[in-house]
């Protein structure tokens, strides 16, 4: 864990996402690791950027579709030939087409939620504090109209004056430096 | 929604047209990530809230009363005070049952399966119709835990270890009816709620009242728009739109088993399920009409929800209502050809009998009407006309679930048995009731939540294009426009 205090890291606030994505391009290409971008709505070409392909969301939707399965049939069978096996007509105990619906149900069910939880979990949110909010220009402009590059200060190529000179030659509208 | 092809028409001169297709366009030109922010987020933050809104709210509330009382007086009397008897045992409460929840469907089409599809134009109405489908998904709950009879035992249909060692009965579809409606419940409310997050730290980025940062705040999550984290979340999304797709296919398919399981003349079809579907999102889209017209008005949103919109809506019902028109077709067509005495005389009684009146006002108003004049161009852009046209397509939708419950259960097979249906001033109190309750819930929505996905939005702008190698922001902006 890096220290909770002194500098976070530098933040470039761009006009367009073309100026955002050249400028990550370019920074890990100089070697940065440590650095993301902020944008008000996807962008794509910037995960690119950062090379951040694997979400992890899919593989906890299917595990979450399988537990449901198993969790939703094996108590349909459980409950109708062990738990409370009853006499219907004279159906079969194990009738195994009626409980398709339930167990499909909860398949979608804990596939769902594992997925939109999952997700929530992945991105360490809920997180009402986070140093780039300290950030005014962040504040009013992250999920509005602004482009944000920030090079966190835990990078082993960070300098607080070297940094500061090479996000300039983005030409960004700002740079501030933001605390923890 | 593909072109046909360019209308070449020399006194169209609306700037609403986009002249290389002849289409009207999604989003009306000018806009930019900020002016779309200040239009959509200015809906929700204003100090001024109008005196219309509060009105209406005001008015649906004395409606949901209709529910409170109803309800109040139903657990103290009984289902007796329903007009529901035998052999008529299904009434009002499964009929307004699935009539909601039809309505609801058409939210999850057009946020899951239209996302599928790329249908980018579905950006601007997915909220509300995410919001419609959860509002009628509550106004549908209800009514089948009444019906039971005891609906504080209600908690009887869940699957859960008791000392009564009574298990439910899995074979009934009563059973699949459960798990399938809180199944979509659930993940309705989970794909709007995610949908929001983002939007909602836009709010709390923007709301200066304490009380509205804490509250979007908290909802926000500390959202931050960080590009690992949007990755995720259109993963999710795009899961999440996966899953609900066939989840909302199945809730419908379920609901008609509710009927096609029982051996009764006029249920007992395999055409159910596929009629049932395409006959839900009929309505739903015709609500989406509804609430969609209103509101464009009201908040000035015409840019964002656009001719574009309603033509492209007007059209799905258009299939879809086809597809209900082929599901009645089929109905009439079989209770001829498998030449059963009892389906016959079912299909006669439905047609000529004593209640002959709700199917010929359900041709009038599901077929006749809607699916002459939709073919129109000049009609699927006249917003006036749709308006009417979506009051008329509910009310269709109303009389279809009418017909099918009440008529092929009055006169079943033993005439002995026979009798009839007639609702009580306690039925039309609730269902009224209903109507009040969902456009309560629908106005506090619209006040207090964004309508339109600005994330969503923003990323159809033509602004958005990255140009490799970072090019000037003033070229960008230029040639995009």
């Amino acid at each position: 864990m890096p220290p909770r205090e002194g500098v976070y890291g530098l933040l470039a606030e761009f006009n367009t996402p073309s100026e955002l994505v050249h400028a990550t391009e370019m920074a890990h290409r100089a070697g940065y690791r440590r650095m993301e971008c902020y944008t008000p709505y996807p962008v794509e070409e910037a995960a690119e950027a950062l090379r951040f392909h694997k979400t992890g969301v899919p593989l906890m939707c299917l595990v979450g579709g399988v537990m449901g399965l198993i969790t939703g049939y094996g108590m349909e069978v459980w409950v109708n030939v062990w738990g409370y096996p009853l006499n219907i007509a004279g159906r079969p105990l194990f009738s195994w087409p009626a409980f398709v619906i339930p167990g499909y149900e909860w398949t979608i069910l804990f596939a769902g939620l594992s997925a939109a939880f999952g997700m929530i979990a992945l991105n360490g949110l809920p997180q009402l504090y986070h140093p780039l909010f300290n950030a005014p220009n962040f504040r009013d402009g992250a999920l509005n109209d602004k482009f944000f590059l920030c090079l966190e200060a835990h990078d082993p190529r960070f300098s607080p004056t070297e940094t500061r000179t090479f996000l300039e030659q983005f030409s960004p509208v700002s740079i501030v430096e933001v605390d923890h | 929604m593909a072109t046909q092809g360019p209308i070449h028409d020399p006194e169209i001169v609306d700037p609403m047209i986009d002249p290389r297709t002849g289409e009207y366009a999604v989003i009306a030109p000018g806009h930019n990530f900020k002016s779309v922010t200040q239009k959509i987020a200015g809906i929700v933050l204003t100090a001024n809230t109008p005196w219309a809104w509060v009105g209406g709210l005001f008015l649906a509330a004395t409606v949901a009363t209709g529910v409170i009382i109803a309800v109040t007086w139903l657990v103290l009397k009984g289902v007796g005070i329903w007009g529901v008897t035998i052999p008529g045992a299904w009434g009002f409460a499964i009929i307004n049952f699935v009539w909601w929840i039809g309505i609801g469907h058409a939210g999850t089409l057009i946020s899951a399966i239209l996302l599928l599809f790329k249908q980018q134009w579905r950006n601007s109405i997915n909220r509300f119709a995410e919001a419609m489908t959860i509002f009628a998904v509550c106004c549908a709950g209800m009514f089948p835990l009444l019906h039971v009879g005891r609906p504080w035992l209600g908690y009887w249909l869940l699957p859960y270890p008791n000392t009564m060692n009574v298990w439910p009965q899995f074979r009934s579809p009563l059973a699949w009816d459960v798990f399938a409606v809180s199944t979509y419940a659930t993940i309705s409310v989970v794909f709007w709620y995610i949908g929001m997050i983002p939007d909602f730290g836009t709010l709390r980025d923007r709301a200066k009242l304490p009380i509205a940062k804490y509250f979007y705040g908290m909802l926000a999550l500390g959202w931050r728009g960080s590009t690992r984290h949007w990755i995720r979340y259109e993963s999710a999304s795009l899961l999440l739109a996966g899953l609900s797709t066939p989840l909302v296919l199945s809730v419908h398919t379920t609901i008609s088993f509710d009927f096609a399981v029982a051996a009764m003349a006029g249920w007992h079809t395999t055409i159910f399920p596929p009629y049932f579907v395409a006959g839900a999102v009929y309505s739903g889209f015709a609500m989406v009409l509804t609430l969609a017209i209103p509101i464009r008005k009201f908040y000035h949103l015409e840019d964002l929800v656009t001719l574009r919109h309603l033509d492209n809506m007007a059209k799905v019902m258009l299939a879809t209502g086809s597809i209900v028109a082929y599901g009645y077709g089929m109905e009439v067509f079989m209770s001829w050809y498998s030449a059963s005495h009892w389906e016959f005389f079912m299909m006669w009684n439905r047609m000529f009998g004593p209640m002959g009146w709700a199917y010929w006002i359900l041709i009038l108003t599901n077929i006749a009407i809607p699916l002459t004049t939709l073919w129109s161009r000049k009609l699927r852009v006249n917003v006036g006309y749709l308006f009417f046209l979506s009051f008329v397509v509910n009310i269709g939708m109303w009389f279809e679930r009418f017909v099918i419950v009440v008529t092929s259960l009055y006169r079943d097979y033993l005439p002995s048995s026979w009798g009839t249906y007639r609702a009580t001033k306690w039925d039309y109190m609730l269902f009224i009731g209903t109507w009040g309750m969902f456009t309560f819930l629908f106005l506090l929505f619209a006040r207090l939540a964004p309508m339109i996905p600005m994330s969503e939005i923003k990323m159809m702008l033509p602004q958005t294009k990255v140009r490799p190698g970072g090019a000037d922001a003033e070229v960008v902006t230029q040639e995009a426009l």
